[in-house]
């Protein structure tokens, strides 16, 4: 991650307050404010989105209609996974990511333009408006996503795979939803990655629903975590803090960098929408507090209570992730659609 | 001249010329690894791999779970970051276990990515039935396979085509799906079938994908078939020349690419059409090879279609059963005749 000018400007003022015991090991202020960065620019792509998708599904709600149809699932109240995970990636790494990818996505720098064009189903897309924003390809930063639940972590372990008989020190993240790690795929992925020892950092992004099904009511056990001591890999389980996020999964990249195998995050997150836009969420019983869990208000006030950030600070913040968004949205705008005669392109290299 | 005579001269089975182009393209690119259940020490339960563990060792040669999803992805991953992969699902059977990587991921990351991302992986699988080895392990499905968008789907049915088509397979940018019929292998385990094996051409050999063979020229009635089944017709085709009816055998190879051009001068020339498919009967090969016809012009039938394949029944056990269902000599002689006399 590329650290912000203003951020270099906080590095250089005076260390920040010392913290209390049992919180977080301090972080240099560049990183808590580019941690900070990526959630803000996150949460702007994904409000734009948002607003792109609903402009024109009338009357009443079309999901097959306007400038951006089909399924939406955004990820606004997870960002600290992303921002937490990706801080220790470079674009050598490789992520495959779920059915809701963009706060991967953008945290890993998958460029904008082309996948906001991707999503518009514009010919500048990552795939040519083939895929679309379950199907996200970027070969610039191994970056790939996968709409069928827990399917992503075995890709994942062919990319280690290969990064491992090369010799490198490059990693893959796998990413999947708490609701996926019921599914076969995910166990088979992480015995077979704990065998080999292939360099995976396996991450469950546990927002307590999947679509309208509870954990408790789909899980035999509390912490998906403790799953991991099955396959005799290190599991932990951390809050939606975007710096414990940070810490955990420094500690994962550090053992795969380093050839000592896998390991296993979970990350107790929140989804403060729907599972896909259009999704009513009559099932929600915990939408009332849902709000209050939004961990970006919240860390904000933390960096301002530390001194790390001032108003002018976010406002530059939130300025710059608006402009860099609205000029991805421009561009994805402006880009042709596909000529239906190439419908039958690329099917074969 | 010596050289060639000894080239054309040499006899090996099936599985020996699998394994041959998989060690040649081994010995030059150091991305192509193979990897499955029991592929190591045992040499793969048909003898895909015999030998290749001595030869490099577990690095490259590499046994795995028996976690089907788990290393088909693994397979897929490693393909997309440039490697070379061959993957072994044991049985085409087991394709229920893993369909989800194979079709929605190996299959399609090339379109939805525009072509920006390649996966260059071979999927071997085990096909057929014949020796009363159940419903689940004596499937050939190459149909399911090749129905589905993304992959090349290769069927060879002599040592020299299962040399040359798994190098092509090999050097393929795009996923390729392998499928070798038990009864060709030549395994000392399974009933002796003589055209388990044949002449192979010695150092490098590729077989086009996409180029069907014609196996043997006939000018009465086009026999279109694939795999084990190409040795039966070539067998009742011998048979029914006796009796004045010549036989045009096409070797079909490959189902993804289909030659549809070779099936079409054929049918052209002989106005007659036999399918013979070890496959379901209904939604499949034998239906596609029809519609092809149909499609291109259905005047060029003299006589209605022929179609001898399994008729939609799981493969029986008993060996009685499972005979009456295959399209073994019989059903395809009758069908010839029927052809003829209609």
């Amino acid at each position: 991650m590329t650290t912000p000018a203003y951020a270099r400007e906080q590095a250089q003022t005076p260390a920040p307050p010392a913290r209390q015991a049992g919180e977080t090991p301090d972080l240099d202020v560049s990183v808590r404010v580019g941690l900070y960065e990526t959630m803000v620019l996150s949460r702007a792509y994904e409000e734009a989105i948002l607003r792109e998708y609903h402009a024109d599904k009338g009357p009443g709600f079309d999901i097959g209609k306007g400038l951006v149809p089909g399924e939406m699932h955004l990820s606004a109240g997870q960002e600290p996974v992303a921002a937490g995970v990706c801080a220790h990636l470079t674009s050598d790494d490789a992520v495959t990511a779920t059915h809701r990818p963009h706060h991967f996505a953008v945290a890993h720098g998958v460029d904008l333009g082309k996948m906001t064009a991707e999503i518009f189903g514009r010919e500048t897309g990552l795939g040519r408006g083939r895929g679309g924003h379950m199907h996200l390809f970027d070969p610039a930063t191994h970056f790939s996503c996968s709409g069928i639940i827990a399917e992503g972590y075995p890709p994942a372990l062919g990319q280690a795979f290969a990064f491992q008989r090369r010799g490198t020190d490059r990693i893959a993240v796998a990413v999947t939803g708490e609701g996926a790690a019921n599914q076969g795929a995910f166990h088979e992925s992480l015995n077979l990655a704990a065998r080999w020892s292939l360099p995976v950092v396996f991450v469950v992004e546990d927002n307590d629903w999947a679509i309208s099904v509870p954990r408790s009511a789909s899980t035999a056990i509390t912490s998906n975590a403790a799953r991991a001591s099955a396959y005799g890999i290190p599991g932990e389980r951390v809050e939606n803090d975007v710096e414990a996020v940070y810490d955990a999964a420094n500690r994962a990249v550090a053992r795969a960098r380093a050839g000592q195998g896998p390991s296993l995050l979970e990350v107790h997150t929140v989804r403060l929408w729907g599972h896909f836009e259009g999704d009513a969420q009559g099932y929600r019983t915990d939408l009332a507090e849902a709000a209050a869990r939004d961990p970006i208000p919240a860390y904000e006030q933390s960096l301002r209570a530390d001194g790390a950030l001032d108003d002018a600070g976010v406002a530059r913040i939130k300025e710059a992730a608006g402009s860099r968004v609205e000029q991805a949205i421009e561009l994805a705008k402006q880009s042709p659609t596909p000529d239906p005669a190439s419908a039958t392109s690329y099917v074969f290299a | 001249m010596t050289i060639t005579e000894s080239r054309t001269e040499r006899r090996l089975t099936t599985s020996r010329a699998m394994v041959e182009a998989i060690e040649q393209e081994m010995e030059h690119d150091p991305s192509v690894f193979y990897m499955g259940e029991d592929v190591g020490a045992y040499g793969g339960i048909f003898g895909s791999t015999t030998g290749l563990l001595e030869r490099f060792g577990p690095q490259r040669i590499i046994d795995t779970p028996i976690s089907e999803t788990a290393f088909i992805g693994l397979g897929i991953g490693a393909a997309v970051e440039g490697m070379r992969p061959i993957v072994e699902l044991m049985f085409a059977d087991f394709m229920g276990v893993c369909l989800d990587q194979i079709y929605n991921h190996m299959a399609k990351i090339h379109f939805e990515s525009g072509g920006s991302v390649q996966v260059p992986m071979v999927l071997t699988m085990a096909a057929g039935g014949g020796y009363s080895d159940g419903a689940q392990h004596s499937q050939c499905l190459w149909g399911t396979f090749a129905h589905l968008p993304g992959m090349k789907v290769v069927v060879p049915s002599t040592p020299a085509d299962a040399k040359g088509l798994m190098t092509a397979a090999i050097r393929d940018d795009n996923p390729v799906v392998y499928v070798f019929h038990k009864g060709v292998m030549g395994l000392a385990w399974m009933a002796k079938n003589a055209h388990a094996l044949g002449e192979v051409p010695e150092g490098e050999y590729v077989v086009p994908i996409g180029k069907a063979r014609v196996a043997r020229e006939g000018s009465d009635v086009t026999l279109a078939t694939l795999s084990l089944s190409v040795h039966h017709a070539l067998d009742v085709a011998e048979k029914v020349s006796e009796q004045g009816i010549e036989v045009e055998v096409i070797d079909l190879r490959s189902l993804v690419p289909l030659d549809r051009d070779t099936l079409l001068e054929s049918v052209g020339k002989t106005g007659r059409l036999v399918v013979v498919d070890e496959d379901y009967l209904s939604y499949g090969v034998s239906g596609e090879i029809v519609a092809t016809v149909a499609e291109t012009d259905p005047g060029m039938l003299r006589v209605p279609a022929q179609r001898v394949a399994v008729p939609d029944v799981p493969i029986p056990y008993a060996h009685a059963l499972e005979y009456a269902v295959l399209p073994r000599q019989q059903r395809i002689e009758q069908a010839i005749h029927t052809a003829v006399r209609a």
